[in-house]
């Protein structure tokens, strides 16, 4: 049973526009269908259109889009759901390289910034580090990040203060290591999250939350963050 | 026009992002050699991020295990064409890695004791095909992602240098066979870059594209070993293409062999738990290769389920809601997500689905290229190095076992990065360019801008994964793939006709794509000649009309060369390195 649809999707190419443009495309559909499968026919019609994707179901964070005002990722968006035309656009406030495809250094860059790595002081056992399923538990809503920015492109914050702002990716991670009960760096990770910017940016607006393809909950790690802070510097 | 081209020099240059070329970068970095490593998407978009179900090691931190016990398992999965030399050493290494990737900051699942959390996979046991074993440690179904952005984030600390989204063409050779680097496309601009490296490893993974129905995400095209074919160098054992059981029907979604490892069986459409049939030891997890037949013929029997009777199904919901939340929550949300179902409720659809590559570009255990010249079948290509995926070393043999791919990429990513960094000490200057390879390489690159009619890359792409699906799948005879080598020929010879209508230099995602065909058209070439050629079953290889396995001809290596599309063979390392040799015996689970 197949039907058509209709899309308008964002389109620039620096070689040869001089601004970007919304393009319509109309194509036959079926039902069960991903964004990412549409996308994937308007590219055999038109080889010009431009997008990244790879992995076609939502773990390695690729395809991240406006999708309908919404921020997403294309692989596992059905477009059942979609209003149409269905408005398809980069992730909003970052440099735009071609067509969908945005510059992401940015968000890159907050995310290298926040040490996104387990710090162990003490000397290495020759096992594994005992954790108990408990605090294990404690890293689940966490460690499943997959980088598509989603969140920190919909957050206001982030588009104002792209380069002081750390972001509610960069966040997500910085409380995935102080959460971690392996990790011995809490003190500095939270001595580099002070100021008035890095962390405190955030309004608790939870546009980052809302739109996270995973179901992670940036906002709360972040209050979570300024909670221990609290009571690391009281 | 070569010296023209912009240059940067490192001490070591990895191709490709995932688990491999980021555990070989990380030696090379903490060994403060200067390292670049060259991916075409950012690190963690590599398809190690979709790896679910573990890494085996024996830890025992669940039931009695040890390493020997593991080598045989892997022996015997890969129906004993592996070479046990490299099997003893990746087995042995494997509970040290993992502790290593634990303290690395893998989130791994755990034990009440705090220990690492492992479970039972396909074709595990203990003593030597006794007991069921409980050996893959890992990170509830999402172990991949925690490894690969694990070692991400500590090459972030050790500084590793990343040349993201840069499209490898090709190695640099010179006039003695010498790999000096790879010549790069930067995807942003569309510039090309000389890389120039005293050693250089292809960690670039796997074919599956080469396939309509696959697991593999759409990066999976093969690059580096079609940037080693078109080198001169050989790939081993290409015939060996890994079906896994379980993919979601019509779709191919996988879905991890750790949904049986945890209690979750098979059922045909009268509800019967078939694999008892196939095999009544091992049953749900027997290896990866038989349980595919099993299904296949399940169907083809008339037994399947659905209205088309074109599947079987997957039944998880006697697990419980507990389990499969907190082991299986990555499978649960994809199923939700693409058949609008839930395993905790309703068994679901399966069928097999293309997933690994057995073979690959050879090398030895320390990660070394080698190929037959003068008098040795295995003669070191001296600066270049593969692990993963794309490399044979071969551990896996004509059959991969679940959770040892994950396994392969560290043990050997960091077996080559070990041998680099002690070649250095003894390498401390660049080679001089020589030779026309790079030329060649632009030629290559330049043929993509001709204008006018022709195929589309998308066309082209079609029919080569219908042809492997017709004629190199799961069941092969002698017609069907001497037909398949004339078919897949006729397509390699339209490739001269196939023009892109985009020529743009900016992030042009369809050259890539052209550049990617031209791969994955060299790899079905060399699959579908080398399946050809080997008249037994062994493995994933499974040809009707030889049905047994056939150790007096066929214990043995194939080795596809792109030139004259030559096959050669080389001799199965039988001896390990300390322990007594596993010899052929029957293979029943």
């Amino acid at each position: 049973m197949s039907q058509t649809m209709r899309f308008s999707i964002y389109r620039y190419n620096p070689e040869t526009d001089s601004k970007p443009y919304m393009q319509d495309y109309t194509i036959e559909v079926h039902a069960g269908m991903m964004l990412r499968d549409a996308l994937l026919k308007i590219k055999a019609e038109d080889e010009s259109f431009v997008f990244r994707h790879s992995c076609g179901e939502g773990v390695c964070g690729s395809d991240g889009l406006n999708i309908n005002g919404t921020n997403g990722l294309a692989c596992i968006t059905p477009i059942a759901v979609l209003k149409q035309p269905v408005e398809v656009r980069p992730l909003p406030g970052l440099p735009v390289i071609r067509d969908l495809v945005v510059d992401m250094e940015q968000f890159y860059h907050q995310y290298r910034s926040i040490k996104p790595y387990l710090t162990v002081h003490d000397p290495e056992p020759e096992e594994e580090y005992r954790q108990s399923p408990e605090d294990r538990d404690k890293l689940d809503g966490l460690y499943e990040c997959i980088l598509c920015a989603s969140c920190s492109t919909s957050c206001p914050s982030f588009w104002w203060n792209p380069d002081k702002f750390r972001g509610p990716a960069a966040l997500l991670q910085a409380y995935r290591f102080i959460a971690d009960s392996r990790d011995q760096s809490t003190a500095q990770r939270l001595d580099e999250l002070e100021g008035p910017y890095r962390l405190f940016r955030c309004h608790s607006i939870m546009n980052c939350t809302n739109v996270c393809p995973k179901g992670l909950n940036p906002t709360k790690a972040i209050g979570e963050i300024k909670k221990i802070m609290l009571k690391h510097y009281v | 026009m070569a010296q023209d081209l912009p240059r940067r020099k490192f001490d070591a240059l990895v191709i490709g992002a995932g688990g491999g070329g980021l555990q070989a970068a990380l030696q090379l970095a903490r060994a403060d050699a200067h390292v670049a490593v060259v991916s075409k998407v950012f690190p963690t978009r590599s398809h190690t991020v979709a790896a679910q179900g573990g890494i085996n090691a024996a830890l025992a931190n669940v039931l009695p295990d040890n390493w020997h016990w593991h080598m045989f398992d892997t022996v015997k999965g890969g129906d004993y064409l592996g070479d046990q030399d490299a099997i003893e050493y990746m087995c042995r290494t494997a509970p040290r890695l993992v502790v290593e990737l634990e303290h690395a900051g893998v989130p791994f699942s755990r034990l009440d004791n705090g220990k690492i959390y492992q479970r039972p996979f396909g074709g595990q046991s203990q003593n030597f095909g006794g007991e069921q074993a409980a050996r893959t440690c890992a990170a509830a179904d999402r172990t991949g992602h925690a490894i690969l952005h694990s070692l991400y984030q500590q090459n972030i600390r050790a500084k590793t240098h990343f040349f993201d989204e840069y499209f490898a063409l090709d190695l640099i050779v010179d006039d003695d066979g010498y790999i000096l680097g790879a010549v790069v496309l930067e995807i942003e601009t569309g510039k090309p870059l000389i890389i120039e490296a005293k050693a250089t490893l292809l960690a670039t993974g796997g074919a599956g594209q080469i396939y309509r129905t696959n697991t593999n995400a759409h990066i999976n095209t093969g690059d580096g070993m079609a940037m080693a074919l078109r080198a001169g160098i050989p790939l081993q054992d290409m015939e060996f293409f890994q079906f896994h059981p379980t993919g979601i029907a019509g779709k191919g979604m996988l879905i991890t062999e750790g949904a049986r490892g945890e209690g979750g069986y098979l059922l045909n459409k009268d509800g019967e738990r078939f694999m008892e049939r196939y095999a009544p030891h091992a049953k749900d997890l027997a290896s990866r290769d038989v349980v595919s037949r099993a299904i296949y013929t399940e169907v083809k029997e008339g037994r399947g389920c659905g209205p088309d009777g074109d599947h079987v199904m997957l039944k998880l919901d006697h697990l419980g809601p507990e389990v499969i939340q907190k082991r299986l929550p990555g499978i649960r949300a994809t199923i939700q997500a693409f058949l609008h179902m839930d395993p905790v409720n309703e068994p679901i659809p399966i069928y097999p689905t293309a997933h690994y590559t057995m073979g690959g570009i050879p090398t030895n255990r320390h990660g070394q290229v080698v190929t037959p010249a003068g008098q040795t079948p295995e003669e070191v290509v001296p600066g270049l190095y593969a692990a993963g995926e794309c490399a044979c070393v071969s551990v896996h043999g004509a059959n991969r076992l679940g959770g040892n791919s994950l396994l392969d990429i560290v043990v050997f990513g960091r077996a080559a990065g070990n041998h680099i960094i002690e070649q250095l000490q003894t390498n401390r200057y660049h080679r001089p360019m020589t030779g026309d390879s790079i030329e060649r390489t632009m030629a290559r690159l330049q043929r993509w801008d001709r204008k006018g009619d022709g195929i589309s890359v998308g066309e082209m792409r079609n029919r080569l994964k219908k042809a492997m699906e017709d004629y190199c799948g799961v069941f092969r005879t002698e017609d069907l793939l001497a037909e398949g080598v004339q078919k897949i020929v006729e397509l390699e010879g339209q490739m001269d006709s196939v023009r892109l209508k985009d020529h743009s230099r900016i992030f042009n995602t369809a050259r890539i794509e052209a550049l990617e065909l031209e791969n994955l058209m060299d790899i079905a070439v060399a699959t579908m000649c080398s399946a050809h050629a080997r008249r037994e079953s062994r493995g994933a290889h499974s040809r009707v009309d030889y049905p047994e396995r056939d150790d007096e001809h066929w214990l043995k290596h194939t080795l596809f060369f792109k030139e004259g599309r030559k096959l050669d063979y080389k001799p199965v390392r039988t001896k390990p390195l300390t322990v007594e040799s596993f010899p052929p015996k029957a293979r029943v689970y």
